[in-house]
């Protein structure tokens, strides 16, 4: 089966293709069919390469298609890596993918033909860079998905792109990513240079022979790559500016998929990492930090897609620290039940947004949960399941992340707590303030709002099933022996570097200790919020510190300080003195100088005869004398 | 007699064309300055022909002998440029009434 994985991104492409080329001409329902059959083909595909990789005897196969790049003894092929982690992956990909593209083709109904076919061209565009991401053998294919799914990122947040703000978030992601790629590329050309090859394999291989030195190096600028990709500090405030995309796109990119793509590649490269402490420790302090800022920071948004996407990025940081701790398993459990709970979450706030006629202001929201039964419900799943409220499954994702920070370092333990606690807190702010209380909107509102259609509820019903029992594909081993799915299914990528609750950390009672403190804390949280904000649902104007946070901590002020506005006065200083004197006056001093020295040669042809014939003596003169005295 | 005699002589003919080509206005004494010039050329033409074939002849009979058929071509050339200079000149007076070749700035419009 493994060898037609090739077919896997080769079906998303030809949605591409078709619906990109025929946009003008195919209907309306074509395209969206289209769109949705080619990932389903693909979803179907990799169901059936899972069942062959989850075999106990399957070793992990290089599929070789051709010779991409030749050149003296570097050569780089396009070939694919089949292993338990990039099937998982797939799976997460092409199925919250396909039903990302079902509820799509309602919610983006209102478009004209040419726009719906537009959108559903660059939505496969995106799912075959992904899987091109995910499936690459090596640092080059995985690069190509990288850049691929940047571009898909900055079209479809500038999908409205005769919005201005829409198109300035779209630059701005796009600008960001860029400088994380950047460092991504230095990384892949020091490996290529020190190893000679880009293969996943042979690095890892080769890699205990090199210096320290240097594979923190090179850890570090793939993470500064990650930091980038998968918004965080410094470099996280594109993704809530992303929202600025269809509610879709922001479920399916920017909360399930390709913001996961910094920790796909940091656990790919966890061979490195594990030789380079230093990098960890960034890496995990890094995600905490991220994790803490963007919770305190959803705390205070009223815009309803704006306090999802803190916590994606907030959640984005467990994972790192998750990475950053050695708990590759719990980072990419947690990324699996993140991409069930919040592509939920995103996708009932799109419900929520088209019931509500386009209001995003959760301030104008309340008691909706009269309107939308089954948006309400699968919602409040999805905030129990990100809340970490056991069972559900981000309880159990959350803790695996949080058990192996604290065998690292209490302290993480304590802040990652602190963190849950938020995120308990901001989410059911904004389920109460949504769903509970009186209706705060106008009365035209009030009259509009009704339940979605069958192709938005279907993809949330799903999606809550998979939030509320994805967690159980990784129970600890207190709970029950050997019953870690996920981290069994994992192992043979991981194998023997294993820390967390997939490994064996800490003692028993120690576990359950540190289960209990985050449970309880979490539901009190829950509890504490659900009480305040189903009383008193308006929320009054942010004051003292609360300002601080509903302005974001004034990071991106910060940033167009110290970054934005001295480059923007280098540029105009360029502009207007640079190239106005210096270019300029070059250009024009060249004429100018011809023009002054033409004058003056002018006299030279004054007609008179005398005055050639004595130029031209003194000439013969000076020759001789040249000749005479000075040629030797 | 030494040959030195000769470059003297024809270097101090050559000096004194020269000198009248480049301040005489009037159009005949420049061009009477000018044959001083090519004679004193000639003259040195000839004296060199004569001294090579005093060194050479028993060797060669023929040596030095090209320094004297550059003299007859000079001669010839000299002869035709006289007669077309001549010729201008005439054209000059009968336009301007004057052989000054001051006037003749007319090259420069």
């Amino acid at each position: 089966m493994s060898k037609f994985i090739f077919l896997v991104p080769l079906f998303p492409l030809i949605g591409f293709l078709i619906n990109g080329l025929f946009r003008k001409w195919i209907p309306k329902s074509l395209s969206g069919l289209i769109g949705s059959a080619t990932v389903l083909a693909s979803f179907v595909l990799s169901l059936l390469i899972f069942f062959e990789v989850k075999e106990e005897n399957f070793h992990p196969v290089i599929i070789s298609l051709f010779e991409f790049i030749h050149a003296g003894k570097l050569s780089i092929p396009f070939s694919f890596l089949v292993d338990p982690l990039s099937v998982l992956f797939l799976l997460i990909i092409t199925g919250v993918g396909f039903l990302i593209h079902v509820y799509s083709t309602s919610y983006m109904h209102e478009e004209n033909a040419a726009a719906y076919a537009k959108y559903f061209c660059y939505l496969n565009l995106f799912v075959f860079s992904m899987l091109l991401l995910v499936l690459g053998s090596n640092y080059v294919i995985l690069f190509i998905g990288w850049e691929g799914v940047g571009l898909c990122s900055y079209l479809l947040i500038g999908y409205w792109f005769k919005n201005q703000e829409y198109s300035s978030a779209a630059k701005k992601a796009f600008v960001m990513n860029r400088i994380g790629d950047f460092g991504f590329l230095i990384a892949v050309f020091a490996l290529i240079n020190q190893f000679g090859t880009a293969s996943f394999g042979e690095i890892f291989q080769h890699a205990p022979k090199a210096t320290t030195g240097f594979i923190t190096m090179v850890t570090l600028l793939l993470f500064v790559g990650a930091t980038g990709k998968s918004a965080q500090i410094p470099l996280y405030t594109w993704l809530p500016d992303a929202m600025a995309g269809p509610t879709p796109v922001s479920a399916l990119i920017h909360a399930a998929t390709m913001v996961t793509a910094g920790i796909y590649m940091i656990a790919r490269s966890h061979v490195l990492y594990d030789l380079a402490p230093v990098s960890q420790t960034v890496v995990a302090i890094t995600g905490l930090a991220t994790a803490i800022l963007a919770a305190s920071i959803a705390i205070k948004q009223n815009d309803i897609k704006k306090v999802l996407a803190y916590s994606t990025v907030s959640q984005l940081g467990y994972m790192f620290l998750g990475l950053g701790v050695g708990a590759y398993t719990g980072a990419v459990f947690h990324v699996m039940t993140h991409a069930f709970f919040k592509a939920l979450l995103f996708l009932g706030a799109g419900s929520v947004i088209h019931a509500m006629g386009g209001e995003q202001d959760i301030r104008k929201m309340g008691a909706l949960r009269k309107y939308l039964p089954i948006t309400h419900i699968t919602f409040l799943l999805a905030c129990l399941a990100i809340a970490g409220v056991p069972p559900f499954s981000g309880f159990f994702s959350k803790d695996e992340i949080l058990a192996a920070a604290y065998e690292k370092n209490p302290l993480y333990y304590i802040i990652g707590v602190a963190g849950a606690m938020m995120t308990a807190f901001y989410m059911f702010r904004l389920y109460a303030t949504t769903f509970l209380g009186r209706f705060r909107g106008t009365a035209d509102q009030e009259h509009h709002l009704h339940e979605s259609p069958a192709p938005i509820t279907f993809p949330l019903i799903v999606l809550a099933i998979l939030a509320v029992l994805g967690g159980f594909l990784g129970i600890p081993e207190i709970f029950a022996k050997n019953a870690h799915l996920l981290g069994h299914f994992l192992q043979p990528v991981f194998a023997g570097r294993e820390s967390g609750a997939a490994g064996h950390p800490v003692d028993v009672s120690t576990e359950w200790m540190l289960m209990g403190v985050s449970a309880g804390l979490v539901i009190i949280m829950v509890i504490f919020a659900w009480m305040r904000f189903s009383r008193k649902p308006e929320l009054g104007e942010p004051a003292g510190f609360g300002k601080w946070l509903a302005n974001k901590w004034y990071v991106d002020e910060l940033y167009q300080t110290i970054i934005v506005r001295p480059l923007n006065a280098f540029a105009d200083f360029l502009n207007k003195v640079v190239e106005k004197n210096i270019i300029d006056g070059m250009v024009n001093g060249a004429g100018r100088l011809v023009q002054y020295g033409s004058r003056q040669f002018r006299y030279l042809q004054s007609g008179q005869v005398g005055g050639y014939v004595l130029l031209m003596v003194l000439g013969i003169v000076i020759l001789f004398v040249v000749q005479l005295f000075l040629r030797k | 007699m030494p040959i030195n005699y000769y470059i003297f002589l024809s270097v101090a003919l050559f000096c004194i064309g020269v000198a009248g080509v480049l301040t005489r206005r009037n159009a005949i004494i420049v061009f009477m300055c000018i044959e001083l010039m090519l004679n004193a050329v000639n003259l040195l033409l000839v004296a060199f022909s004569k001294m090579h074939h005093l060194a050479l002849a028993a060797t060669d009979p023929n040596a030095g002998i090209n320094g004297q058929l550059f003299v007859f071509f000079i001669m010839v050339v000299a002869a035709a440029e006289v007669s077309v200079g001549l010729a201008i000149i005439a054209m000059l007076y009968r336009n301007t009434h004057s052989v000054d070749i001051n006037f003749l700035n007319r090259l420069k419009h």
